[in-house]
């Protein structure tokens, strides 16, 4: 690894400063994705600036109905906070669905929103990868695809966003609270993440220096009916082969709104914005369900290895609205 | 580039002076010679280097030792009162929950952790309703417990020595 100075910061705009005012500075967080990288040579600051003590760590009611998250709340806390399992269960279920117990405690809620994809030529600095070294081209395209995208891939990048927490927040329309050195600025977590494109190594839309404050959720009543379900190769402490993330508001038999996400599919967490028009106004029946996953799916493009992300979408996300629609008829 | 920090390791303050890519893990082993939290993958992926960092269970591989200057650390050792074992580790002992023993340490600290999330009514993601009490079910034992990998496969009799504690404190 290489050496690095690191500095604890004792306010936002300091630490905004410091790594705004050093190229080779990065912050610090739970550090469980940015520890295993730079010891893998994935990541080499040469500064880390320790936020973890910044005053971002509450969970709070918006006057509005909605809640800010602050950016510091580890996985664990938001997954177990009282208003986020009553009001928005899909975000508690995501949070407790991945990682392991000991991870969630040091993982943040900023720090999960940019973790980094796992796609196995990016961790291994002995292949090439665009993503990890701007150029080099994609070693996933022509190998090993059993993980990656079946939407808005480009032929540059076919990595997927590892993030389960990301998911129900997208389908929450959540709002990313930023802070750079002009000042704060909000991000709508559905434009916050990148398709690859041309410059797959930008996941984000953040400016180097620009710090991640807090997310903020909007109210949304139907969502106390939600759930997110993820399908992985174990029961548990895997990353999501796909997943879905969904909230239904059906009256008498019809669907009057619907808010679905997908994880697994994409280079972000992927609002599945095609479903959902197909949804408003539909019964809601397994069939409807069938064609607003169907309308989603029109635009999926398969590689050699991940065909069968298809149909289990498919599968997945009728599954996921069909127990939600059953909770709706008692 | 070094720095010099504090942690306090199973109820004594050690001060140590690392370099700041030292990991949590090795300034426990290496520099003040806690041996129980063990190095297995240094990934985050196993569970070997579990403690209970500031009373919560964490891996020490994923963390710098200068980013925890000050912490207070409980190691598998420091849950024993000198000779006297701490409940967990003696239903480990009593139930055969280990073949090599190399993951013991932290699955021990996982599980002393993982009850105190239980107690405070922490859901998992196999718990059904949300808002409703924890039970410690085997399926919730399980789904607490996989950050923890045993490659012996001691799984059958670490499950059944976390019962039996969990049972005792009454959320089993």
């Amino acid at each position: 690894m290489n050496p690095f100075a690191y500095e604890r910061a004792s306010n936002a705009a300091g630490a905004v400063a410091a790594v705004a005012g050093h190229p080779g500075a990065a912050f610090l967080g739970g550090g469980t994705n940015l520890v295993d990288h730079m010891r893998l040579g994935v990541a080499s600051p040469d500064l880390l600036v320790d936020i973890t003590k910044l005053p971002f760590d509450r969970v709070e009611e918006l006057p509005s109905g909605g809640v800010r998250i602050g950016a510091g709340v580890r996985n664990s806390d938001l997954a177990a906070d009282q208003l986020i399992r009553s009001r928005y269960p899909m975000l508690s279920q995501a949070l407790l669905s991945g990682a392991s117990g000991q991870l969630r405690n040091l993982a943040t809620t900023g720090g999960n929103l940019l973790q980094r994809t796992r796609c196995v030529y990016f961790q291994d600095v002995t292949t090439p990868c665009n993503k990890r070294e701007p150029g080099t081209g994609c070693s996933a395209i022509g190998g090993y695809t059993r993980y990656h995208a079946i939407l808005g891939a480009s032929e540059h990048c076919v990595a997927v966003h590892p993030s389960d927490m990301a998911v129900a927040m997208v389908a929450l329309d959540a709002t990313v609270v930023v802070l750079g050195r002009l000042g704060e600025r909000r991000v709508k977590l559905v434009e916050f993440h990148r398709l690859p494109g041309d410059d797959p190594w930008q996941d984000t839309v953040l400016g180097h220096g620009e710090l991640i404050v807090a997310v903020e959720l909007p109210a949304l009543p139907f969502a106390t009916r939600s759930a997110y379900r993820k399908v992985r190769d174990r029961a548990s402490f895997a990353f999501a082969l796909v997943s879905v993330a969904a909230a239904l508001d059906v009256e008498g038999g019809t669907v009057r709104d619907a808010r679905v996400a997908l994880g697994g599919v994409a280079h972000k967490p992927w609002r599945a914005t095609q479903a959902e028009a197909a949804l408003r106004g539909a019964p809601a029946t397994a069939e409807s369900f069938r064609r607003a996953a169907d309308a989603e799916l029109a635009a999926a493009r398969p590689l050699d290895g991940n065909a069968y992300k298809i149909p289990m979408v498919r599968n997945t996300m009728v599954a996921v609205l069909r127990d939600l629609s059953a909770e709706a008829t008692p | 580039m070094d720095a010099r920090i504090t942690l306090h390791v199973d109820g004594v303050a050690r001060s140590l002076t690392v370099d700041t890519r030292t990991s949590l893990l090795d300034a426990l082993r290496d520099h003040l010679g806690a041996m129980s939290p063990k190095k297995g993958c240094d990934h985050g992926q196993c569970g070997a280097c579990t403690v209970l960092l500031d009373g919560r269970r964490a891996t020490t591989c994923l963390a710098f030792a200068v980013a925890h200057d000050g912490a207070t650390i409980i190691t598998a050792q420091g849950l024993a009162n000198g000779d006297g074992l701490h409940e967990m580790q003696r239903a480990f002992l009593d139930h055969d929950g280990f073949q090599c023993g190399y993951c013991t340490p932290g699955q021990i600290c996982s599980a002393v952790g993982m009850l105190e999330e239980a107690e405070a009514g922490h859901p998992s993601h196999v718990t059904q309703d949300l808002t409703g009490p924890v039970v410690l079910t085997d399926d919730e034992i399980r789904e607490r417990m996989s950050g923890n990998l045993c490659r012996c496969g001691a799984y059958v009799n670490i499950v059944a020595a976390i019962r039996e504690v969990a049972r005792k404190e009454g959320s089993a």
